[in-house]
């Protein structure tokens, strides 16, 4: 079964946790990578690639410039992940 | 303001070695003659001719947050907290700018390491025929460059003067510290924040530097392997850590009010031209080192008493150091307490020259020289006076010391300090 979008986000936050350190609680839909929680365009490499192997999806690198927020991240890979 | 020829002064220091993860139980370590050689447990060692070293008695994970650690490699981890340390020591309290004691444009930082991020390089490579490369980790290349550990401590302290690594292998923390004494004396900046950082205990690097008969093999006794100036000596002990200075223009330390531990002469240079990785046997290299000392600084031969000398445990290169210094000292040899802390660190490689600072700089303020371990029988061709066992007091008054460091290649880099 495909994760849920609170499963998603909360998935999120713990990656964004183990890479910079930000408090799970913070980690909130509308919070920027870079301005608000502190992933610079490197450690936005981890977290995408932590965030393709928790909820087998694939992020090519094209579209990670587009996920500016929690909230587009979430909803990219809620569209994009393979239903188990 | 004069902005040449300034007289340069060390007004914070700070290490994380296999003695203790600060200065102050790095010294009491070298003070107690403790080794901080160890059995390598990990089972990757199990099968290499060498299943000893010097871990660091801190380990980084215990003190900087993961999410910062996981960016860095160990180099530069001990290079950050060993620069943490000496910041604080020399009484700034926030990166430049913001401590408004120092400008950005006035500060420099220059921290060597002799082989950079090898672990970093080895264990991604490991990422990648492991997992795939979309798995290599995205800050593998800052992480490897050599000049990550310079850049890390540039960024810490907000150094905006220039940010410079030597590299020359065992003399690069040495070298980083001379390089900096330089950038202060012609006024391209007022402070810099320098040294040695190294973290190699890895199978390859062990492996490759026991396969050029240069270590230690005494696995049964791992706190008698390195034992510089003894009959026995079979190689050295790969250790790792970090050693870092804060140095002034002492006209700047004395405005803002800061201790002075002591004064930095200056630099000796010299390459052997001889052999990748053989010293010269006569010491011809490191005399001229030496006597580029002499020529280029107002050091005085009769006010030296201490010697941090290179002496890594080596039948060959401990030698031809100290006939090196019998060349060039002559009977002033005869004054000066030799001590070789290497015995109880092991060799800190480019880390080296950083914390030896630490401790030359540490036995003019104190006036103690850190003794000698392991030498139980000394070898005949040591004409100088080691201090062996117990730490020796220093003589009252104007005195000096010279801190040596030596690397493959031929480099040979002389520092001298002073006391104030």
């Amino acid at each position: 079964m495909a994760a849920t979008q609170e499963e998603i986000v909360s998935g999120l936050a713990e990656i964004v946790n183990e890479i910079a350190g930000i408090p799970v609680e913070d980690v909130e839909l509308d919070k920027s990578f870079t301005d608000d929680l502190d992933v610079d365009s490197l450690s936005m490499v981890e977290v995408v690639v932590a965030a393709e192997e928790r909820f087998d999806v694939k992020i090519p690198d094209d579209d990670v410039k587009n996920l500016k927020t929690v909230g587009d991240a979430a909803e990219y890979i809620a569209k994009n992940q393979v239903a188990k | 303001m004069d902005s040449t020829n300034r007289i340069v002064v060390v007004t914070g220091i700070g290490a994380t070695t296999p003695l203790g993860g600060d200065s102050a139980s790095t010294w009491e370590g070298m003070l107690a003659g403790r080794s901080g050689v160890k059995l390598l447990d990990d089972e990757r060692f199990a099968d290499l001719p060498v299943k000893i070293a010097a871990r660091a008695a801190v380990d980084p994970s215990e003190v900087l947050p993961r999410p910062l650690a996981r960016k860095l490699d160990r180099s530069a981890q001990f290079a950050l907290i060993a620069a943490r340390e000496a910041w604080a020591d020399a009484g700034y309290t926030a990166p430049a700018g913001e401590d408004e004691k120092i400008e950005p444009a006035r500060l420099g930082a220059v921290i060597a390491s002799g082989i950079g991020g090898v672990t970093t390089l080895l264990d991604q490579y490991d990422v990648l025929k492991e997992k795939g490369s979309r798995r290599v980790s995205p800050h593998t290349v800052p992480m490897l460059m050599p000049n990550g550990p310079s850049a890390n401590v540039g960024l810490e302290v907000n150094a905006q003067a220039g940010v410079h690594a030597m590299v020359s292998a065992c003399a690069s923390g040495a070298e980083a510290i001379g390089y900096a004494v330089e950038m202060i004396r012609n006024g391209r900046a007022d402070v810099v924040i320098a040294g040695g950082t190294e973290a190699a205990i890895h199978p390859l690097p062990v492996a490759a530097f026991a396969n050029m008969m240069a270590m230690s093999k005494n696995n049964e006794e791992p706190e008698k392997a390195s034992r510089p100036y003894d009959k026995g000596r079979d190689g050295f002990v790969l250790g790792e850590g970090a050693g870092v200075v804060v140095l002034e223009s002492a006209e700047f330390a004395a405005r803002r009010g800061a201790r002075v531990y002591c004064e930095v002469l200056g630099q000796g240079l010299s390459a052997d031209s001889h052999h990748i990785a053989q010293p010269e046997p006569g010491g011809r290299g490191i005399a001229a080192a030496m006597r580029h000392l002499l020529e280029t600084t107002d050091l005085k031969p009769d006010q030296v008493a201490h010697l941090n000398a290179h002496a890594t445990s080596t039948p060959l290169g401990d030698i031809a150091e100290i006939k090196a210094l019998r060349q060039v000292l002559g009977d002033d040899l005869d004054h000066v307490a030799v001590s070789a802390t290497k015995s109880m660190t092991g060799h800190l490689l480019g880390g080296a020259g950083g914390i030896e600072t630490v401790a030359t700089v540490l036995a003019l303020y104190h006036r103690l020289a850190p003794p000698t371990i392991n030498v139980d029988e000394l070898d005949e061709e040591v004409d100088a006076d080691i201090v062996r066992g117990e730490p020796r007091p220093l003589p009252q008054g104007t005195i000096a010391a010279i801190n040596n460091s030596f690397g493959f290649g031929g480099h040979n880099v002389v520092l001298a300090f002073r006391t104030v």
